[in-house]
């Protein structure tokens, strides 16, 4: 051990080479985010559309970044279908929670 | 097949022009013939630091905009014959620069020189975009400190999506030049390493530029490094990078200042 370590600041570069890693983890996510997003809306209207009628507008694709975990919220509109299936709704919303 | 390079950083202040003007003539010196292109309009300093300051006649938003043809804005290097300086405007606004206009201009350039250097302005707006726009060939220049790591991340992720060559489907080759590096600084682990840098950015590394009282003095003279001190440390890096662009394969050394005795004991606090 050195006797005078003490008087030596810690060397600072470590920590921001790992708070660089952290951060840019994160912000490439984000960045390539909008891709992911509009590949996985269009995703879910070619699966939807298979079984109802759909306007794209009518479909939410929306990812809320948390710390803790970040909230996939998908939200679809489709025309009323008390006809054909008496008792449901016409909207239809999901949350998911992805850690 | 002339070459197309921009040198770019997002973060301002980290050495993009200073590294334009030394790469530049560094190729120039090698005989290749080279344009120099400022796209920091409004804020120009290429023509400063290459000490053509009283030469501008024209500029790029003049050969743009049709009131000058390019042959009358290019200034000639009165030291090197094929070196050139395409410079920016001081005056006008910012939105004169178009991308067709650009694309023209860069176009008629690649006709003329086996190299056009772009010097990319800051940020990430209009005027950085249109600088890396037409651009083979990308310089990240990067100090070992957190916040232009951190921009230069950002413009990596901006030549891989917004260039021209993205668009089409190609590569733009990219180059990390870490420059104003403290060796010592970096030992004591006061200051980021070239490692650390190089495995978070994760391009390969071009060169190390130290920091150095003969970039300055040479940027006070108006010549570029390569130019006032060939014999200095950051000369000698830029030489070497400038091979490099060139498709050699040269082993990258951690630049070292040659100092005496006496600025080795005390230097420390002095340098
Ligand atoms: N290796 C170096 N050693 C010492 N000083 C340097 C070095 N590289 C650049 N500088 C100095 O740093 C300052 C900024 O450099 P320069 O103008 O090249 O940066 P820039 O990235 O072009 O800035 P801007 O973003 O404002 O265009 C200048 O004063 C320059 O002399
Ligand atoms: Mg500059």
């Amino acid at each position: 051990m050195n006797l005078f370590g003490f008087l030596k600041p810690r060397p600072s570069a470590p920590v921001a080479r790992e708070r660089l890693q952290i951060l840019l983890a994160h912000e490439r996510a984000i960045s390539g985010g909008s891709d992911l997003m509009a590949t996985l809306k269009e995703e879910i209207i070619g699966v939807i559309a298979k079984h109802f009628p759909l306007e794209r507008e009518k479909v939410q694709v929306k990812l809320d970044r948390g710390d803790a975990y970040s909230t996939l919220e998908i939200d679809i509109e489709v025309p009323s279908l008390s006809k054909a299936h008496p008792g449901n709704g016409s909207s239809g919303g999901a949350k998911l929670a992805a850690p | 097949m002339a070459k197309v390079l921009v040198v770019t950083s997002g973060k301002g202040g980290v050495g993009k022009t200073t590294s334009t003007a030394a790469l530049g003539a560094a190729l120039a010196q090698a005989g290749r013939s080279v344009v120099v292109v400022d796209f920091d309009v409004g804020l120009r300093n290429l023509d400063l630091v290459m000490g053509a300051e009283r030469r501008v006649v024209f500029d790029l938003i003049n050969v743009i905009q049709g009131d000058a043809r390019l042959p009358q804005a290019l200034i000639r290097d009165k030291r090197i014959e094929t070196l050139h300086l395409l410079p920016a405007s001081q005056t006008r606004d910012k939105d004169a620069l178009t991308q067709e206009g650009v694309a023209r201009v860069i176009a008629e350039l690649k006709e003329k020189f086996d190299w056009v250097i772009c010097d990319s302005p800051a940020g990430i707006e209009k005027g950085a975009m249109l600088a890396m726009r037409n651009a083979d060939i990308a310089v990240v220049v990067t100090n070992p400190e957190v916040s232009s790591v951190r921009d230069s991340d950002r413009i990596i992720g901006m030549l891989d999506a917004k260039t021209a060559r993205a668009e089409n489907g190609e590569r733009i080759e990219k180059h990390l030049l870490v420059t104003r590096y403290h060796p010592a600084r970096a030992a004591r682990g006061e200051m980021l390493k070239v490692d650390d840098v190089l495995e978070i950015l994760s391009i390969p590394l071009l060169g190390i530029i130290p920091e150095s009282e003969d970039v300055l003095r040479s940027s006070n003279i108006g010549a570029p490094v390569t130019l006032h001190a060939p014999e200095s440390a950051p000369a000698r890096a830029y030489f070497d990078a400038a091979k490099r662009l060139q498709g050699e394969t040269l082993p990258i050394a951690v630049p070292e200042e040659r100092r005496g005795l006496m600025s080795k004991l005390f230097g420390r606090r002095v340098a």
